[in-house]
């Protein structure tokens, strides 16, 4: 994958498929002690212990629908080639948390991309969800909770269109401003 | 703590009341973008992205978009597939943000499938 935003769209889409029904997304920056961290939790069927160990193999999948899976395998992959790793917590019926790690300045960390694309695309296809999104950067930190947002909205529906595409301006100006507080 | 904020929320609200219907009508179409890993991967994200834009648009109530999963042909990814009611459904191949915003303004609003895009139809 070419961004990291691309893997995080592609494991809260694997969580979304074990049934959960809220999800948070965790990105924290820290530039200054060299990590970076993502970790995605849901509540979803998780998966029974022993298929932990095999996860990260490329083409295991949990699904019955077809053989194979990559998405883990990827960003495992992603973290180790930056002196990261993969972690998974799951158990039968506790939901599922992944967690991977970076070094922040590694040359091979890939970008960390459209985060806010990433958010308004789980919300568009996935109406039903709520997602919880929080960001860090070196301890400025910027949230997003779905619950709240539709609370506020009242009978105008979080997927319309237009609303997407000023929330999808609205996030993007929001983490603009944390990086630019904290000097790039 | 930064949170999105309610003037930002309230700025969304005012920019869309104007258009905003109380009841949802049926969907006349659908259209599914197919995110699993090799979707995601190939771009799907980006093509979302674009179909939203069209969506924003053309303003209409009776499509509707949604998300799936692999549908088990990862290499013709992204893969959209349209659907009229009562009518065609149409998969189509390698699709892009520009093909997207021509099979969202030729075939669904328009109804012409685009074949040179199409990877099947049923």
């Amino acid at each position: 994958m070419r961004e990291l935003s691309l893997h995080i769209l592609d494991i809260a889409e694997n969580g979304i498929t074990a049934g959960a029904d809220c999800i948070h997304i965790l990105v924290e920056e820290a530039r200054t002690t060299d990590r970076l961290i993502i970790k995605i939790t849901d509540n979803g069927q998780g998966m029974p212990t022993e298929k932990i160990k095999k996860l990260t193999a490329p083409f295991v999948s949990s699904l019955t629908t077809r053989r194979v899976g990559l998405g883990l395998a990827l960003l495992a992959a992603a973290a180790e080639r930056c002196d990261g790793r993969l972690t998974v917590k799951t158990g039968t019926g506790t939901g599922t948390e992944v967690g991977a790690t970076f070094r922040y300045n590694h040359i091979d960390r890939a970008p960390m991309g459209d985060m806010a694309s990433t958010i308004t695309t789980l919300i568009i296809g996935n109406p039903q969800i709520d997602f919880v999104y929080t960001h860090i950067i070196d301890g400025e930190e910027f949230t997003l909770d779905t619950r709240e947002l539709k609370a506020e909205m009242g009978n105008l529906s979080l997927t319309k269109p237009v609303v997407i595409y000023h929330l999808t301006a609205s996030i993007r100006n929001s983490l603009g401003k944390l990086i630019a507080k904290n000097g790039q | 703590m930064a949170k999105l904020s309610l003037e930002d929320l309230k700025k969304i609200k005012e920019q869309t009341a104007k258009n905003t219907y109380l009841r949802d009508g049926d969907a006349n179409v659908k259209i599914t973008v197919h995110m699993g890993t090799c979707g995601i991967a190939a771009g799907a994200r980006e093509v979302m992205n674009a179909l939203m834009e069209e969506m924003a648009a053309a303003d209409r109530q009776d499509i509707r978009v949604v998300a799936s999963g692999c549908r088990g042909m990862c290499n013709s990814e992204p893969n959209v597939t349209v659907e009229i009611l009562d009518g065609e459904t149409t998969v189509y191949q390698h699709m892009d943000a520009d093909k997207m915003r021509q099979v969202f303004k030729r075939h669904a609003l328009l109804g012409e499938v685009q074949t040179d895009f199409a990877l099947a139809k049923r």
